[in-house]
């Protein structure tokens, strides 16, 4: 298993939007390196013959009917919101990258 | 704010002489079910902002979404009707993104492995030959929520200082239907674009799954494009072995009409990148559709990196081959069989049938004729001062109808009275006038202004007697056999009886006294 590069992290963060100092770069490939070696202590067991699962229980097409219930209403909604304008959320521009 | 210039483009004709055009083309569509794909929450169109929300479309930690089955089933269907496979088992994925347009971080769709796949869709083009348009796959889906800038100059998202978001649109079902590279078109290639999307609307309609207005987004277009070296004809074996060029993707192509000129446009455009010896970036292009061209968006980066993985939240879909083959027998007719069969039926020539396609009064004559009427009269009226009125608004023949309350069993009714021999076809546009305006019904408009044929043979066949007697050459005419020249004895005789007379009779009239 590869280890984590400062790049890959640099490059993880860009798509996470999250900004990250030249420090906490270099800790983050330091934490993140531990938890995948974790990980892949999981991936020495055993697996021969088990079908990969992206889910425990052997469930399918659990579904509901199409009916309309309640929705929490703007007001409920837009109290979560950091900034609200015209009954929606207000954001910082987008796309400046556009 | 930046300005927009026109990129250089290339005549067409002379570009296709050069080039060989490939394109692809996604569609997305909404779904017209009650509620969200994975949530309650109503999917109304034009409702208050942020209304139509609740934990699941905000992604709240604790809320658990649940598939909406009326949507899976629509997917089905859609797939079917696409003779497409339907997965045995599939799931759903997060595509993951940082972009406010959905407050999750990420979007539930599918990936590798779409609920339908390997189809195609039979167009037919102008000229009446068929374009085979092969399908990759259809996807469930999402929608995003909608976004308004502030503070641009123009609304756009340029410039803008921020945006307002409104997620009454996030998590409404949408089915992604992407075809293969559509090969072979050559200069066709924008019209078959535009006869697929059309073909594909009409399906949808028909499969009753959509509103598929492309004019409130319910229906969107992204239309890829691509240019190769032209080397023999657009099918021939030696065209079809060159690799495919780098493709531009233009989003949000949202007319038919768009379609069909954004792909020309696009063709235009590397076309003049291409002979000049430029490459083609590949990126996202937006469409204006006021200037009718396309400007750069994003460049294709690893910033499309979306780190996909199933959707955790949300079990497999696994339809059961009964399932599949009861909603199987759910399809409609298929729109481009139906269109031949109604044509038949009705007796309609090539040119009167595209007439009454591009009116898109189809179904109103499908109506009137169920409601008495014959075909031919069905189209006449439809066709004619409605169909008139309606272009002068600027709207559809159904709409314009539905807002004055015109019916098909209204022109039935017209053509009813015609038939019995009440009015003649100078009343009968007198009573549809009077119907337009909102007058009432037919025979209400005829009995209110007094429109009847006189049935009374005697007083028409005096003025018969008056006319001939009033014109001894052209009646000597006729005597020696030039039929033609009774069209002005009639004219006279219409005159004579203030038009309350049926002209065919008056002519029988005629011949039967001088022949």
């Amino acid at each position: 298993m590869s280890s984590l590069s400062r790049d890959d992290v640099a490059h993880l963060a860009g798509l996470a939007r999250i900004e990250l100092s030249d420090d906490e770069l270099d800790r983050m490939v330091g934490e993140l390196g531990v938890i995948l070696e974790s990980v892949a202590k999981v991936q020495q067991a055993p697996t021969d013959g088990v079908a990969p699962m992206s889910h425990p229980m052997p469930l399918t097409n659990v579904t509901r009917p199409d009916v309309v219930r309640p929705s929490l209403g703007a007001a409920a909604v837009l109290a979560g919101a950091p900034e609200a304008e015209q009954e929606r959320f207000s954001v910082p521009r987008i796309l400046d990258e556009d | 704010m930046s300005t927009v210039t026109a990129d250089a483009v290339m005549d067409y004709d002379e570009a296709m002489t050069k080039f060989d055009p490939v394109m692809g083309l996604e569609v997305h569509v909404e779904l017209h079910t009650a509620t969200k794909m994975f949530c309650g929450c109503p999917t109304e169109f034009g409702a208050a902002p942020n209304s139509q929300v609740c934990p699941v479309c905000l992604g709240l930690p604790g809320a658990l979404p649940v598939v909406n089955e009326k949507a899976v089933e629509s997917a089905i269907r859609i797939g079917l009707a696409l003779n497409c496979e339907i997965a045995q088992w599939c799931r759903f994925a997060r595509k993951n993104y940082f972009y406010p347009d959905m407050p999750k971080n990420f979007q539930t769709s599918q990936y590798d492995e779409p609920i339908a796949f390997e189809g195609y869709l039979d167009v037919e083009l102008e000229d009446g030959s068929t374009y085979r348009v092969e399908i990759e796959r259809a996807h469930m889906e999402e929608d995003t929520g909608k976004s308004l800038h502030i503070g641009g100059a123009t609304g756009r998202i340029h410039g803008a200082d921020h945006s307002l978001v409104d997620y009454n649109r996030a998590g409404i079902p949408l089915i992604e239907i992407v075809t293969k590279p559509m090969v072979g078109a050559g200069e066709r290639a924008p019209e078959v674009a535009k006869a697929y999307v059309s073909a594909l609307r009409d399906l949808l309609r028909a499969l009753d799954v959509s509103d598929v207005k492309m004019e409130q987004g319910s229906m969107r277009c992204d239309a890829n494009v691509s240019l190769r070296p032209r080397v023999g004809e657009p099918t021939s074996e030696e065209q079809l072995a060159v690799p495919l060029g780098t493709r531009t993707e233009t989003k949000n192509v949202n007319s038919l009409r768009s379609v069909e000129r954004a792909v020309r446009y696009e063709i235009s455009r590397h076309a003049a990148i291409l002979d000049g010896g430029g490459t083609i970036l590949q990126e996202t292009r937006h469409w204006h559709e006021d200037t009718g061209i396309t400007t750069s968006g994003r460049v294709k980066s690893d910033a499309e990196d979306y780190r996909y993985f199933p959707e955790p939240d949300l079990v497999p879909v696994a339809p059961t081959r009964e399932t599949v083959e009861t909603l199987r027998g759910t399809l409609p007719e298929p729109p481009g069989l139906r269109r031949k069969r109604l044509q038949s039926d009705w007796g309609y020539s090539d040119l009167e049938m595209r007439d009454v396609l591009n009116a898109g009064a189809v179904e109103l004559i499908e109506e009137t004729v169920a409601a008495g009427a014959s075909a031919a009269a069905a189209k006449k009226w439809w066709l004619g001062e409605p169909s008139r009125r309606a272009n002068a608004e600027g709207q559809d023949i159904v709409t314009y109808a539905a807002g004055l309350g015109l019916t098909p069993a209204h022109i039935a009714e017209l053509d009813g009275l015609v038939a019995a021999g009440r009015l003649n076809d100078s009343m009968a546009r007198q009573v549809l006038d009077g119907v337009l305006g909102g007058e009432g019904t037919p025979t209400a408009v005829a009995d209110a202004r007094g429109l009847e044929l006189v049935q009374d043979d005697g007083a028409l066949e005096a003025a018969v007697d008056k006319v001939i007697a009033a014109n001894p050459d052209v009646a000597d005419k006729i005597r020696d056999g030039k039929v033609a020249a009774a069209g002005a004895l009639i004219g006279q005789v219409m005159k004579e009886m203030k038009g309350q007379a049926d002209a065919g009779k008056a002519r029988e009239l005629i011949l039967a006294k001088l022949q």
